[in-house]
């Protein structure tokens, strides 16, 4: 019987991370941004397979990575916060709980698997007026080994952080209206894009968590509402 | 929360049944003792009028001989374009029209699209076939499911057995135990092209029948100020009618009741 070769622990993780983040780092980014009216999540993504998506009421999703898995990432989360809705109460199903829950399954796969998941996602938690200890919103990055942050304004996944994030942290203003924030949102992700050209609405997919919507917050913007903020 | 769960398709109902079965009571076991003991809901109707749909419920809900309840609700959006209408056993009922409208959101959610009225009318027969030996023992569920098609612009409606049999109806329907009371009613005052304000007249005329002859029927209770829920399903999405609405189509009817005539 031939016996394996020893690997440290150390070194598996490590060799795990560096095959997430060559993955990640390929895709193109994704920002959410707090503005006046919510939220708003902005990807550039001119192809009809969403990268952002509805978790529930007042919850959205955001991944980059490998289409598939952060895919499945979302699937689970809506069983997840359905499922929990119908046992509780819809109220009963927050930001955090959701975020924890998604950084359990990635660190668990990230540990168990011998692939990792070549993700990383955004959990978005509108506030809620009608509560005095919900109404600020929550934004949480979970990173591939399920390393979980909070962020305050703005959050940013994808290849090219850095470059994005530096826009947003000269630029963003808190209680912006939705036309600045749409705009601040497409520089930032022009600093990360490759091309020199400016991303049209068709490239981009905006999604909103809208405070003042009744019931379910999130709405996709077609291409047209897109054109319509950022010329507003 | 698992990343590849036993159950990877879009049905809420079958994550339930699959993954959750706890959630999901099994009432069959409960027995035919439970029937008197629960609470039965009575008389609920639907039409079509315009190009939308109707849907009306009264408010009492029966337990044997006794009142269980003088406003319990039987008719619910079960999305921006559909309305089920429970009669029966209203636990089972009204956790049925939870589950639907859990159902369709999840659907939604899942698929990035909605389901078609029809594919929703279809999962509500799944989910009372599922009810079945529950049925049997006497704790029926028996709804009826209206909607606005959107894709062939207009309303339809259909009625349900215990066994999930979907039975599409082209004018109006009405079930429960004052459910043929409404339905006679409906015969007279139903006609193709009634407007919305007609259409309301119509299914308070049928529920005050229905109450007039059902015991077990509500009606409309203008002491309490306790009214019927007629919700209507057109291509902008759901209204009600008002209790205002509501009190002025009963008051017209006692008075032609008042001046002797035969309603």
């Amino acid at each position: 019987m031939s016996m394996p070769f020893y690997v440290s622990p150390e070194q598996v993780m490590a060799d795990k991370a560096e095959f997430a983040r060559k993955g990640i780092a390929r895709g193109k980014s994704i920002v959410a941004l707090e503005f006046r009216g919510g939220i708003l999540l902005m990807a550039e993504n001119s192809t009809s397979l969403s990268k952002v998506g509805e978790i529930y009421d007042r919850l959205a999703f955001a991944g980059v990575g490998k289409f598939s898995e952060f895919d499945q990432l979302r699937k689970v989360g809506v069983r997840f916060a359905d499922t929990k809705g119908y046992a509780y109460s819809r109220e009963d199903v927050r930001g955090r709980g959701m975020a924890n829950a998604f950084s359990q399954v990635m660190g668990e796969v990230f540990t168990r698997e011998i692939k990792p998941l070549e993700v990383e996602i955004i959990v978005a938690e509108v506030g809620d007026d009608r509560y005095e200890d919900h109404r600020s919103n929550s934004l949480y990055r979970i990173k591939y080994d399920g390393f979980i942050s909070d962020h305050k304004g703005f959050c940013v996944i994808g290849g090219k952080v850095e470059e994005v994030e530096t826009v947003l942290k000269n630029d963003y203003r808190p209680d912006m209206p939705a036309g600045d924030a749409a705009r601040l949102g497409r520089r930032a992700l022009n600093a990360g894009a490759e091309r020199s050209s400016e991303l049209g609405a068709s490239s981009l997919e905006v999604c909103l968590l809208d405070r003042s919507r009744p019931g379910r917050k999130f709405c996709r913007l077609s291409t047209e509402e897109v054109q319509g903020m950022l010329d507003s | 929360m698992p990343f590849r769960g036993s159950y990877q398709g879009s049905s809420f109902f079958e994550l339930l049944q699959i993954e959750k079965r706890h959630l999901l009571p099994d009432l069959a076991a409960w027995g035919r003792s439970a029937v008197e003991a629960v609470p039965h809901g009575t008389t609920v109707l639907a039409m079509r009028f315009g190009n939308g749909v109707l849907v009306a419920g009264d408010r009492l809900a029966t337990a044997g001989h006794s009142v269980a309840s003088r406003d319990v609700v039987k008719v619910f959006e079960t999305d921006p374009y559909s309305v089920m209408a429970i009669s029966g056993a209203a636990g089972p009922c009204i956790e049925m029209a939870r589950i639907l409208s859990i159902e369709l959101e999840h659907y939604e959610k899942i698929e990035g699209e909605r389901l078609e009225l029809e594919g929703k009318a279809n999962k509500l027969s799944q989910m009372i076939r599922a009810n079945l030996p529950a049925a049997m023992q006497g704790l029926a569920v028996v709804p009826l499911f209206a909607g606005f098609d959107t894709r062939r612009k207009l309303g339809r409606l259909w009625k349900f057995d215990i066994t999930g049999g979907r039975y599409e109806e082209t004018e109006f329907d009405a079930t429960g135990s004052g459910g043929l009371y409404a339905r006679e009613s409906l015969k007279h005052g139903w006609s193709r092209s009634l407007t919305r304000e007609q259409a309301i007249k119509a299914a308070v005329a049928a529920l005050t029948a229905a109450a007039d002859e059902d015991r077990a029927t509500g009606g409309v209770d203008l002491e309490r100020g306790i009214f019927p829920i007629i919700k209507m399903c057109t291509a902008s999405g759901h209204t009600d009618a008002t209790e205002a609405e509501i009190a002025a189509c009963y008051r017209e009817i006692l008075a032609a009741r008042a001046a002797g005539g035969n309603l």
